[in-house]
């Protein structure tokens, strides 16, 4: 059972804001979604090494060369709010 | 030349022997669209420079310059990839004005091999649903039926295909987003090998588990369009150098003594819409003719595959979906005095705003896997038995070529009927998860209908990087449909 109490702490980790409404939503789904999840839980995976992407990696290094892309007023051009190339947010210290 | 059927191959020969220009081509798309499009909601956007580009592509090969095979052929993309100077939303209020500097290697390889870009299809937000319902700007209609869902999450793009708005589509699949809606609107969907395709500029869901693929109208078209979308790009640290083979050119219909599995698991289930059943007999029985062996396999671990995909995807979700702050792009929630928020606050204002229900939903599901307390017992749990599964399908792999199945239990469902019940929705994608959690390539070919007149798919699922046999069996199946020239009546 996910509690109201839990809901909360998990929106903060999230850092989403959730109505009460929207708690008590995500709180009953999240119950019913999660115990059916248990399932996975009875089997044994003693020793098995956690799988994180599903085919080979293979470890590859591009040419280090200088390219004219990606320049700073296009990647800014998007921001809420700027000033210059600098991005605006509220207080940080 | 008859524009809805044609091929590829047709248009981009005819383009390039100046018998039609790309402009007529495009224009020619661009006026069904506009016709049709109101009444699917396939496009989000249009490209407002695509006569321009089509222009380009005329100059090129009156240059005699363009010998690309896709030369004039227009695209529809899901509005899941960044595509240059061209608004990409997620289909979601927080990315609503956020244009591109630049093109996902998908895009920029499609424009490269000729292709006319039209716009950008909807999709469920952020890739987040199998019915397209979850977009922030409205359902998209199944072309076949409106009442019914498309499908998702590339509901979009299998929708503009299926109603010939487009001549070729690009979706996503995280956990069968290009299949099942393939398979609700009767075209063909390929979700290639992790790691065939860049997934540089695709808005990430689950980087694990995302491809990009072609939702196309034939089998051909998805093997011409795999050889150009499909290869190693340094932008991708996890896009594989495999050589891409010339998947067209190798397609064959000689399947004599392929090997197709059956997996015990599903026929156990039970569960089967009747004409889904009847769809997938047949598919074993056209497949047994062309002198193919069927085989029965085990994989004991697909049982567990829906909720190792959701717990694996929320997961890695709610880590990626951590860069929407409010700050560097996309939409930032009304503070009335900057200064006196805390950044905290401003965070998580900009994000309960910005995002809808079901990504939230999956939010709060993958933070709570990830969090302290829990990760052991869910999130790597998970990819414990994600390995399981994998060796379980290696091990298959070593008896059979492809596993035939369907692709979802049910046809299309109507708009509506499931939205209020996220576990009957997830319950939905038993047959298309564990291929993603597996890295396999796996595609969904229209091969029959409901007594109601609603596409039903087949799906065949290879073994890595093995697109080329499944492409053919699927050719087989395609042949010896009575489905595959059909186009549906948009109202």
């Amino acid at each position: 059972m996910i509690d109201q109490k839990t809901i909360q702490h998990i929106a903060q980790l999230a850092r989403l804001h959730v109505t009460s409404e929207e708690a008590t939503m995500y709180g009953d789904q999240l119950t019913k979604v999660l115990s059916h999840f248990q399932k996975i839980a009875k089997i044994d995976t003693t020793g098995i090494e956690p799988l994180v992407t599903p085919t080979d990696i293979e470890i590859y290094l591009r040419p280090d060369e200088v390219k004219k892309e990606n320049v700073a007023e296009e990647m800014v051009a998007n921001a809420p709010e700027k000033a210059g190339n600098l991005f605006k947010v509220p207080p940080v210290v | 030349m008859d524009l809805l059927q044609a091929s590829f191959k047709n248009v981009s020969d005819a383009v390039k022997a100046k018998k039609i220009s790309a402009t007529e081509v495009t224009q020619f798309f661009l006026n069904r669209a506009e016709k049709l499009n109101p009444q699917l909601n396939a496009y989000i956007i249009m490209n407002a420079n695509a006569l321009e580009d089509a222009a380009l592509v005329d100059q090129k090969i009156f240059k005699n310059e363009a010998t690309d095979v896709l030369a004039g052929v227009s695209f529809g993309i899901k509005d899941l990839l960044c595509t240059k100077g061209l608004r990409t939303t997620a289909a979601s209020k927080i990315l609503e004005n956020f244009i591109p500097p630049y093109d996902a290697t998908v895009v920029a390889r499609l424009k490269k091999a000729g292709a006319v870009i039209l716009g950008k299809l909807n999709l469920d937000e952020f890739a987040m649903g199998s019915s397209n319902e979850t977009s922030y700007f409205g359902k998209c209609k199944n072309p076949w039926n409106p009442d019914f869902v498309p499908g998702g999450s590339s509901g979009g793009s299998a929708s503009a295909q299926a109603a010939r708005i487009a001549m070729g589509t690009i979706g996503t699949d995280t956990g069968g987003s290009i299949r099942q809606p393939a398979n609700f609107c009767g075209v063909v969907g390929i979700k290639p090998t992790y790691g065939r395709v860049s997934r540089y500029g695709i808005v990430a869901f689950a980087s694990s588990l995302d491809q990009a693929g072609p939702i196309v109208s034939s089998v051909e078209d998805a093997a011409v369009t795999l050889e150009v979308i499909c290869g190693q790009d340094e932008k991708d640290s996890t896009s594989s150098s495999k050589p891409v083979p010339s998947f067209s050119k190798n397609l064959s219909q000689n399947i004599k003594g392929m090997k197709i599995g059956l997996l015990k698991e599903y026929e156990a289930k039970g569960t089967l819409h009747p004409d889904i059943e009847k769809t997938y007999l047949r598919a074993i029985e056209e497949l047994k003719k062309a002198g193919a062996e069927i085989v029965e396999i085990s994989i004991p671990m697909t049982e567990f595959a829906v909720p190792m995909y959701y717990l694996i995807a929320a997961s890695e979700a709610s880590s990626n979906l951590a860069r929407y702050d409010g700050v560097k792009y996309g939409f930032r929630a009304d503070m009335k005095d900057l200064s006196a928020t805390t950044l905290e606050d401003f965070y998580s204002k900009t994000r309960g705003e910005g995002f809808g229900t079901e990504v939230k939903r999956r939010i709060m599901l993958g933070t709570y896997c990830l969090s302290s307390g829990y990760y052991d017992a869910y999130y790597n749990k998970a990819c414990q038995v994600r390995r399981m599964l994998k060796d379980q399908y290696v091990e298959a792999f070593t008896k059979c070529d492809a596993i035939l199945s369907p692709v979802t239990t049910s046809p299309a469902f109507k708009i509506g009927e499931r939205v209020y019940d996220p576990l009957t929705m997830y319950l939905n994608d038993i047959f298309t998860t564990a291929t993603n959690l597996a890295g396999l390539p796996g595609l969904s070919v229209p091969f029959g209908e409901t007594k109601e007149g609603l596409p039903i798919g087949i799906q065949l699922t290879g073994s890595h990087f093995e697109e080329q046999k499944i492409l053919n069996l699927a050719w087989v199946l395609e042949s010896a449909s009575s489905v595959k020239e059909k186009v549906p009546r948009v109202y």
